[in-house]
């Protein structure tokens, strides 16, 4: 599914990630694991396009058909297939909660701009089946009933899960959860687990997250890389990264 | 729904057309003139709302693009002979001097070679942001201004034109911002509509689903500058006489008045504080100007009305952010217990 | 006329953009606000003069230093009337409330002042013409840069030097860390409007003896110009901001001198300039790139 080979990011001297080599494959879900600092919002940035790596080439293959990544812009990596949820929160806060998912599934429009002016019925039909999966992506999450409260109004934990309903909507095969469970308290936490299981099973998704609760990562994820420093220290099944010394290391430090 | 919203705009249409019809007939020639321009001042609104409001992108290249507009429509509907009157100092190019067009071609026109310019200015200068977006505008704007008083065989220079046709009534100026306000009401509820507000909301998140920023900008910017040609070219037609200072930044900065005042991202808003401001500049002209009352004459202050504008622009700016007719959060709220 | 009294000239010119740009850029540097009043303010600092010079007693050079600081004052209060209560709101707001004080200024001028142009009462010192190696123009064409250089070197050890100079630099690179250190954020923000403001009035005043024509919307164009001097060299910069008012200064007079038939264009040079500038390097000769944040 995606290919992330040997990649480097640099901020003028500071680098940030150090040769970072990782694969995952198809239907797996993968956890990154690190101190604060250690480069992992970063390495998703690089995927997602945000950052164009110093070095190193990422390679993405839903179906069997390779595609180099790494010099694609955002918008085209999403519509490849790759879509992720934010650390720290980046809804379209001053709209409503149904348009936030709505906006999601743009960027399948078939229609140009003024059949959308005009409403052809081409068009017409593409609205209403956008609306319809949007209703049902808030359905799915819990939200239906705030679908017309404006973004910013909800509490934080239900922003969360508009956040994978905004990203479920533009269909991605693979999808990054930066963080998913932060704030949340232990029921959630279950929840948010049981969730991620559900949607993957549903909409065949491979996710990739990074995730600070320990529950979480050994939860649900089958593989696990451990990043400090920008450096890949660890990787493999939550039992083998639990009884890693490099790994309890880098989170407890050495004496 | 959709029907009853349907119903409720043809009713909307209806009215206005027989209150124009009525104005028309009861009006002197002054307040003919004011009501066009307010019909003139809705479509600029709207179109610089459109770039400002909806999509989030700090232009300030409107008068510019009005310029275009006038300057199109002026040249292409002038009789041969006034095109003659004109230019005396130096001959207008004998491939425009020949030109007669209609009013409806020519505004067309002025619309489509003001998104063209629009267009080819956006697509480097929508790369930046804020700020910097703000004065590249401005400086293109500038730059129109500067090239429109040096090509003196095309625009007759500093000295302007004078006696453009003046086709402007209220059935072009009210009918053009009544399908302003459709076409960007409409763009605004369907799907790229809302790209454009999710842009404005947050760019990153944005294109990290999927929007094309750079396409959907360069899209906003070039249906606005369609809009705002097509103003320009309907205020040339009703004023008769253009010449390039009309163009300069104060121009850009009563419409952005009209904007904040409005509200930004907000039609309804914009709509109606095109209305009044368009009004109350006028009638505040007074201050401007000496009024002489028969037995006395009272001295106006010249600048004195400008002074008051950009106090209540400032004003609203500082006191109420979201510009004087946007619905709070707390009317949202109640609507949402409503609907439920 | 030669080369060099193009130059000399270019230099000149060069000298007043700079120090109007250093307004802009110091302002931009700590409240990334474009301060578009401040061309403004530097036609008040020439009117102050104006009645200054005219209507009291006091002679000339202390009028131009008592101009400079009220004019110093003013922009202070600018700030804190049009820019504080806006602090922390989007930045389009702000800028639309730039804009606003920026027209109110403008037109408060005309008011106040008349929209007839005002002849610059330039003491007779300056009128005096000099002439070194065939170069010959008014003596005001050389103490402009003078004034300038001084200037810009005691603004240089103010900020390099002082406590508040550093508080400076330190809001300018990181207002939110600076600003939990215990530096008085109001204190500084006014102390930049004055030195800004100050500035422009020098500016101001040096411009109506060497253009000596007084306009309510004389600042326009200059405070235009200027903020694109303060961009070409990378805004927040003051090296910068002094090295674009130069490249701009010479580059205008430099225009019209060898290619006179674009003279009409002037007034679009710098424009031209500021877009190049933006699309080929848009943090500046002098700026550094800052990552975005996501």
């Amino acid at each position: 599914m995606l290919k992330i080979d040997n990649v480097t990011m640099k901020f003028g001297g500071v680098v940030a990630v150090n040769g970072f080599n990782c694969y995952i494959e198809n239907g797996q879900v993968v956890g990154l694991i690190g101190p604060n600092g250690a480069g992992k919002t970063t390495i998703f940035n690089v995927v997602t396009g945000v950052y164009k790596p110093t070095e190193g080439e990422i390679i993405f293959d839903p179906e069997g058909k390779e595609e180099k990544i790494s010099k694609l812009r955002p918008d085209q990596i999403a519509k490849l297939g790759i879509c992720r949820t934010f650390q720290n929160i980046r809804l379209f806060k001053e709209l409503s909660v149904v348009e936030n998912v709505f906006i999601g599934s743009h960027l399948r429009l078939k229609s140009n701009v003024f059949s959308s002016i005009i409403r052809l019925p081409k068009y017409n039909n593409e609205e209403r089946q956008m609306m319809e999966k949007a209703f049902y992506l808030l359905e799915k999450v819990g939200l239906y009933e705030e679908k017309n409260e404006k973004a910013f109004s909800l509490p934080y934990g239900k922003q969360r899960r508009l956040e994978i309903a905004r990203a479920l909507a533009t269909e991605p095969k693979l999808l990054l959860l930066d963080e998913p469970a932060a704030g949340m308290n232990p029921q959630e936490t279950q929840e948010l687990m049981e969730f991620i299981a559900e949607i993957k099973e549903e909409f065949d998704l491979t996710i990739f997250l990074i995730e600070h609760h320990m529950e979480v990562v050994m939860g649900i994820c089958e593989k696990i890389l451990v990043l400090d420093h920008g450096t890949l220290i660890s990787q493999g099944s939550p039992q083998e990264i639990q009884n890693d010394e490099r790994v309890i290391e880098a989170y407890l430090g050495v004496e | 729904m959709r029907n009853k919203k349907i119903i409720l705009s043809l009713i909307g249409i209806i009215a206005t057309g027989i209150l124009l019809f009525i104005l028309g007939n009861v009006l002197d020639t002054y307040k003919i003139r004011i009501l066009n321009l307010c019909g003139i001042y809705i479509i600029l609104g709207l179109s610089m709302n459109l770039i400002n409001g909806f999509t989030g992108l700090f232009s300030l290249g409107h008068a510019g693009f009005m310029a275009i507009g006038a300057y199109t429509v002026a040249i292409l509907t002038m009789s041969v002979p006034m095109k003659e009157l004109n230019f005396f100092m130096k001959p207008m190019v004998p491939f425009l001097a020949n030109l007669e067009w209609s009013f409806f071609p020519a505004l067309i026109m002025a619309g489509l070679i003001s998104a063209l310019v629009g267009f080819l200015i956006g697509a480097p200068v929508l790369k930046l942001t804020d700020d910097y977006l703000a004065i590249a505008t401005l400086g293109f704007s500038e730059i129109i201004r500067v090239v429109f008083i040096n090509i003196q065989s095309i625009t007759n220079g500093a000295l302007g034109l004078k006696g453009i046709p003046s086709n402007t009534n209220l059935w072009w100026s009210w009918g053009t911002a009544v399908f302003t306000i459709i076409f960007i009401g409409l763009l605004m509820e369907g799907s790229y509509g809302k790209a454009f507000k999710a842009i404005r909301e947050d760019e990153i998140a944005a294109r990290s689903m999927g929007i094309d920023l750079f396409k959907h900008k360069v899209m906003s910017f070039t249906i606005g500058s369609f809009f705002a040609g097509v103003g320009g070219g309907l205020l040339a037609a009703l004023l008769g006489t253009i010449d390039p200072t009309m163009f300069k930044f104060a121009l850009t900065f009563n419409i952005l008045l009209i904007v904040v005042l409005g509200g930004m991202g907000n039609i309804k808003g914009t709509v109606i504080s095109a209305i009044v401001i368009t009004i109350a500049m006028e009638a505040l002209r007074f201050l401007d100007e000496s009024i002489n009352l028969g037995f006395m004459t009272i001295q106006g202050i010249p600048g004195m009305r400008m002074v008051i504008f950009s106090i209540i622009l400032m004003l609203v700016v500082i006191f109420k952010k979201d510009g004087l007719l946007k619905s709070n959060l707390k009317d949202v709220r109640r609507n949402y217990a409503k609907n439920r | 006329m030669n080369i060099l009294q193009h130059i000399t000239n270019g230099i000149s010119l060069g000298s007043l953009y700079a120090l109007i740009a250093i307004g802009y850029t110091m302002v931009y540097g700590i409240l990334r606000l474009i301060n578009f009043a401040h061309g403004d303010i530097f036609m008040l600092g020439a009117y102050i003069t104006y009645y200054g010079v005219l209507f009291t007693p006091i002679p000339w050079w202390i009028v131009f230093i008592l101009a400079a600081v009220v004019t110093g004052i003013i922009g202070l209060l600018l700030e804190k009337l049009a820019y504080k209560p806006l602090r922390g709101s989007p930045r389009i707001t702000i800028l639309i409330s730039a804009i606003g004080a920026s027209f109110f200024l403008e037109n408060l001028g005309i008011v106040v002042f008349g929209g007839r142009p005002k002849a610059f009462p330039t003491p007779d010192v300056f009128n005096k013409v000099i002439n070194i190696r065939g170069v010959s123009t008014g003596l005001v064409t050389f103490i402009i840069p003078i004034v300038t250089v001084l200037l810009l070197i005691a603004l240089t050890y103010f900020i390099t030097k002082t406590k508040t100079g550093m508080a400076m630099r330190a809001l300018s690179k990181d207002y939110e860390t600076a600003s939990l250190m215990g530096i008085n954020i109001n204190r500084i923000i006014s102390i930049t409007f004055f030195i800004g403001s100050f500035l422009a009035a020098v500016g101001g005043i040096m411009w109506g003896i060497k253009f000596p024509q007084l306009m309510p919307l004389m600042g326009v164009m200059p405070g235009l110009k200027c903020f694109i001097a303060a961009v070409i060299g990378g805004i927040g910069n003051i090296t910068g901001a002094v090295i674009g008012g130069f490249i701009l200064g010479l580059g205008e007079i430099l225009l019209v001198a060898l290619l006179p038939g674009l003279t009409g264009y002037r007034d679009a040079f710098a424009f031209v300039l500021l877009i190049l500038i933006l699309l080929i390097k848009p943090t500046g000769l002098m700026g550094e790139k800052i990552a975005e944040k996501v």
